[in-house]
């Protein structure tokens, strides 16, 4: 026995591996496709069109101000309603998981577009590149050096976030440990693993993370 | 070659450009004086709109650029601007800073770019620094780079902003040279600039600007020997101690 108890890993650790599967691929295209919903969304937050801006500040607002799980609930019940074509329970969590995503996302990078001085878009514009140009060519890729980090960190934090997609039953890593604690009326051990495995996962993870960084700082031959 | 016609420009209530009305020929070197605050920044932006004018029209070769219906960029690619704290990419290599306009904008080959900016570093003597980074340069050298990286669009105006403000004492001298030698060119310039001995040597004419407005105007002799207006002879008189 004990808490590692190796037998009962032994004889359920497809479970586990399975959930590990399961929870990596969701927030996996959360953060890919939430960043490509947030780029617009900062993009319509920075531009000068009334509307666009409107629109995507009261997105990001909305999302950051209500609780996931409502807002996978809402998703979960919701969209089939309007949608002519069904989805599958993971496809459902996994937009839900994104939609939250591209809020904190858009931040990031609207954050990051800021942080660039203004001397450098008005020396792009001084030399008749268009608005467009100088964002593609100047701001941008400056921004995303300074982006890069904060979007690992997101991704980091909907590893951790998207256990709460087991609510709706989808078989992540904590959708699991808890099946496995009513198959064999133990609370602890199935939890107590799932616990090590977000958190190899995250540790891992924060220092690839941190090895990239200095990799990307290294081979920096400006600043 | 510029109308500037009842240029005003105002930040909110405060109100920066007060009815400028001047005229710049082509090959002048206007140079444009007067204490912090009191415009002469705005005015030389509102030229190629980096500020927005509040109303008033400016005309550049006979085509207005405050009328909506111009493209702002076409006419910008006329009118080079050195800034005071010299602007360069940081993630371009020298020659990238150079050739990006040039190629995205004007529609050069990267051959020809390239061409055109080694010939441009060889003016001033930086081509063995083509392939480097901008922080990897002296502050002179980066303004220097800033002022071919204009001239590399090929403009009929060039417009700079306190090109030397920012610069160690040591290498004002060799970016107010290459200016000098744009000027004895023909190049039209609008330079805004504390340089004094610059304006003497290379300018026009000298307009002095105080709250908004364009106090006096004359050749750098006539301005500096004898300034009619007294906020004139309080500024000159604070300067050239």
């Amino acid at each position: 026995m004990g808490i590692f108890d190796l037998e009962f890993i032994a004889q359920y650790y497809k479970y586990f591996l399975r959930g590990t599967g399961v929870t990596l691929s969701v927030s996996f295209f959360g953060v890919v496709f939430g960043t490509m919903v947030g780029v617009v969304l900062s993009l319509m937050k920075l531009s000068n069109n009334k509307i666009a801006k409107g629109l995507s500040t009261a997105y990001i607002e909305v999302v950051r101000g209500t609780p996931l799980l409502v807002q996978l609930f809402i998703v979960y019940y919701g969209f089939p309603m309007f949608l002519p074509f069904n989805m599958s329970r993971i496809a459902l969590g996994t937009v839900a998981v994104l939609l939250n995503s591209a809020a904190y996302v858009a931040e990031i990078i609207r954050a990051g577009i800021l942080s660039i001085d203004r001397g450098q878009m008005e020396a792009a514009r001084s030399l008749g590149m268009t608005h467009g140009m100088a964002m593609r060519f100047i701001i941008i890729p400056q921004a995303f050096k300074n982006i890069l980090p904060a979007l690992g960190n997101e991704f980091i934090v909907l590893i951790k976030e998207s256990a709460i997609i087991s609510v709706i039953g989808i078989h992540d890593i904590m959708y699991n440990a808890d099946t496995l604690r009513g198959i064999t009326y133990r609370p602890f051990i199935p939890l107590f693993y799932a616990a090590i495995i977000y958190f190899i996962i995250t540790f891992t993870l924060s220092k690839l993370l941190g090895i990239f960084e200095r990799r990307l700082r290294a081979g920096d031959q400006y600043n | 070659m510029i109308n500037i016609i009842n240029l005003n420009k105002k930040f909110g209530d405060l109100h920066v450009l007060k009815d400028i009305n001047q005229t710049i020929q082509e090959g002048e070197v206007v140079v444009v004086i007067g204490p912090s605050g009191s415009g002469k920044s705005t005015f030389l932006r509102c030229l190629n709109l980096l500020e927005e004018p509040t109303s008033g029209e400016i005309i550049l070769e006979g085509v207005s650029i405050t009328d909506k219906n111009n493209d702002v960029n076409r006419q910008r690619e006329k009118m080079g601007m050195v800034f005071q704290q010299f602007n360069l990419f940081p993630h371009k290599t020298v020659l990238e800073n150079i050739t990006l306009a040039p190629i995205q904008v004007k529609g050069l080959t990267k051959e020809e770019a390239d061409r055109k900016a080694m010939s441009l570093l060889k003016r001033i003597g930086l081509e063995e620094k083509a392939n480097t980074y901008p922080n990897q340069l002296s502050g002179g050298q980066k303004q220097r780079i800033a002022i071919i990286r204009a001239l590399a669009m090929e403009p009929d105006v060039m417009l700079f902003d306190e090109p030397t403000s920012a610069l160690d004492p040591e290498m004002v001298g060799e970016v107010l040279e290459v200016m000098k030698e744009l000027a004895r060119d023909g190049m039209t310039m609008v330079v805004v600039t504390h340089e004094m001995g610059f304006a003497k040597e290379v300018g026009s004419r000298v307009i002095f600007m105080d709250e908004g407005r364009i106090m006096e105007e004359g050749s750098p002799k006539d301005l500096f020997e004898n300034p009619r207006n007294p906020r004139t002879q309080d500024f000159l008189r604070k300067i050239l101690v």
